[in-house]
């Protein structure tokens, strides 16, 4: 049977296909304001990429923030579950995922059956997600993408010391007025949100092997400090925004079957 | 007897010069890159404005978080000291007193002295600061002089602003004006979730007693009501809300030379 799983981001839009549990072909567009427009699109490609129609698919199941808003007859699936399962699915023997997403972050704890034993959430302060770094790049003049392997240049340890956003912007523009080299500064922006990631996977003691999961799993420079951070080995999936949507995919053919 | 206090905020540079009791003179400048800098300039319109020279400051002290690089401060004492001192020159009966500056926002309480017995602060998170502010004039392009009034005439009543964070307020503001809502409306909620936030903050201190607000955000009458309706109590507020910090350090400048001069009358040479 053909399932999919959908995962509508803040930012971003996941699309999952899946035929007897194994991935015929994905899709990741940006939300955008319209939520379903962007979910119905992602399918869509999805479809097209995968070379079959609308009808051929068994059953969906939507995750993520924007999960309540899909155009389709589908079922519902928490974000958590999604994560764990999609990780288990790839990785049997790993018991965590660290989730970072546009918007918020997100460190959950399961068993080798893929029950959540416990979670914990950031998804009030911006600190700590992808669209923090969005604005210290914007504020650098550098690509969000080319972050993290800028920073992995930086010769020298510098602390950006405020935790907000906003308050961090300007920390920032004060060090470039000061000729302060851009990837130490790099650095110091990825040293920050790391720890406040370490901070949230402490409150459930998250150890072992991890799978880094989510579009900022992609900054090689905060995954770096990360691992230094923990003292864990830290994996992270080819393709590591789309595993919301596998583990949604999963769970479509297990509650259909 | 003439001293001075200077005020080195995230975002403005206040300074003013007190000659015995009387306020000279005082300015206000935005906070450059440089805070020395901003301490001097703001200073140099000060003197300017009362025709006098740093020469003529028999004492100087400094406040604010740039108060460590005033280059010409005789002493630095912190600003939550510094605003409870002259908000009780102001209001001599207060024992409550906001203030919030462009990145944090202090709940003090104070004796009758003027002297801190208790103080709760924010200076971790913009959406509790007039930084907050800032971000919605300049997203819902209204001078920030003009927001009080505007949120205050308003067509329908919105939730206070549901996100925490400012950078998500943005996107939660940008949704509003998609589904074509007033801009005062949104501009009614964010002043109402920033009074939401001050007054949690209050709270851990007590409320009770005269009430002062000082800092930027005094200006903001919008924001103003609605804390008061919130905490019960009417904001005595001075005739420029920005220069409390300073002129508590320019009254603490000019107690520390009395202090002096009475050791020296006591022990004559």
């Amino acid at each position: 049977m053909i399932t999919a799983g959908i995962d509508v981001g803040s930012l971003a839009t996941k699309a999952v296909l899946l035929n007897e549990e194994k991935i015929i072909s994905h899709e990741v567009l940006g939300t955008g304001i319209d939520i379903e427009e962007a979910v119905r699109k992602a399918m869509d490609q999805a479809l097209d990429n995968a070379g079959i129609s609308f009808e051929d698919v068994g059953s969906i199941v939507c995750t993520g923030a924007g999960k309540k808003k899909s155009p389709y007859e589908s079922e519902e699936a928490t974000e958590v579950m999604c994560d764990a399962r999609g990780v288990l699915h790839l990785y049997p023997k790993v018991k965590g995922v660290i989730d970072i997403g546009g918007e918020n972050c997100r460190v959950v704890k399961f068993d080798h059956e893929g029950n959540v034993i416990d979670f914990a959430l950031n998804d009030k302060c911006a600190s700590g997600t992808g669209i923090f770094l969005d604005a210290m790049a914007k504020a650098l003049r550098v690509k969000p993408e080319e972050m993290g392997a800028l920073s992995l240049q930086s010769t020298q340890d510098i602390e950006v010391t405020s935790m907000c956003a906003v308050f961090a912007e300007s920390e920032v523009v004060s060090m470039i007025h000061r000729k302060m080299p851009k990837y130490d500064i790099l650095k110091g922006i990825h040293k920050s949100i790391a720890s406040r990631i370490y901070g949230l996977a402490n409150r459930i003691l998250l150890e072992g092997e991890l799978v880094v999961v989510g579009g900022i799993a992609k900054n090689i420079g905060l995954v770096t400090i990360l691992k230094e951070l923990m003292n864990s080995e830290l994996i992270v999936p080819e393709e590591p925004e789309i595993i919301g949507a596998l583990g949604a995919a999963l769970l479509a053919g297990e509650r259909k079957g | 007897m003439i001293t001075a206090g200077v005020d080195v905020g995230s975002l403005t540079g206040k300074s003013l010069i007190l000659k015995d009791n009387e306020i000279l003179s005082w300015s206000l400048i935005p906070t450059g890159p440089d805070s020395s800098e901003t301490a001097k300039e703001t200073m140099d319109k000060t003197l300017k404005d009362a025709g006098l020279s740093l020469d003529d400051i028999d004492y100087l002290v400094s406040t604010g978080y740039g108060r460590v690089v005033v280059p010409f401060s005789d002493k630095n004492i912190t600003e939550i000291t510094c605003h409870a001192k002259g908000a009780h020159w102001f209001f001599p009966t207060v024992h409550l007193i906001l203030d919030m500056g462009g990145q944090d926002c202090k709940g003090i309480r104070c004796d009758e002295t003027g002297k801190v017995t208790n103080f709760a602060m924010n200076d971790k998170c913009a959406a509790g600061a007039g930084r907050s502010m800032e971000i919605m004039s300049e997203l819902l392009e209204t001078p920030l002089n003009e927001m009080g009034t505007s949120s205050l005439d308003i067509k329908k009543r919105l939730a206070p602003l549901s996100s925490t964070c400012v950078v998500f307020a943005r996107s939660e503001v940008l949704g509003y004006l998609h589904e074509g809502t007033h801009k005062n409306d949104i501009l009614a909620g964010a002043c109402e979730a920033l009074a939401d936030r001050v007054y949690t903050l209050l709270k851990r201190v007590g409320i009770e007693g005269d009430f002062v607000i000082s800092g930027g955000i005094a200006k903001n009458v919008g924001v103003v009501k609605r804390i008061e309706e919130k905490v019960g109590l009417k904001a005595n507020i001075c005739f420029e809300p920005q220069i409390v910090g300073a002129l508590g350090a320019a009254v603490f400048a000019r107690e520390i030379l009395e202090k002096k001069a009475k050791r020296k009358k006591k022990r004559p040479r």
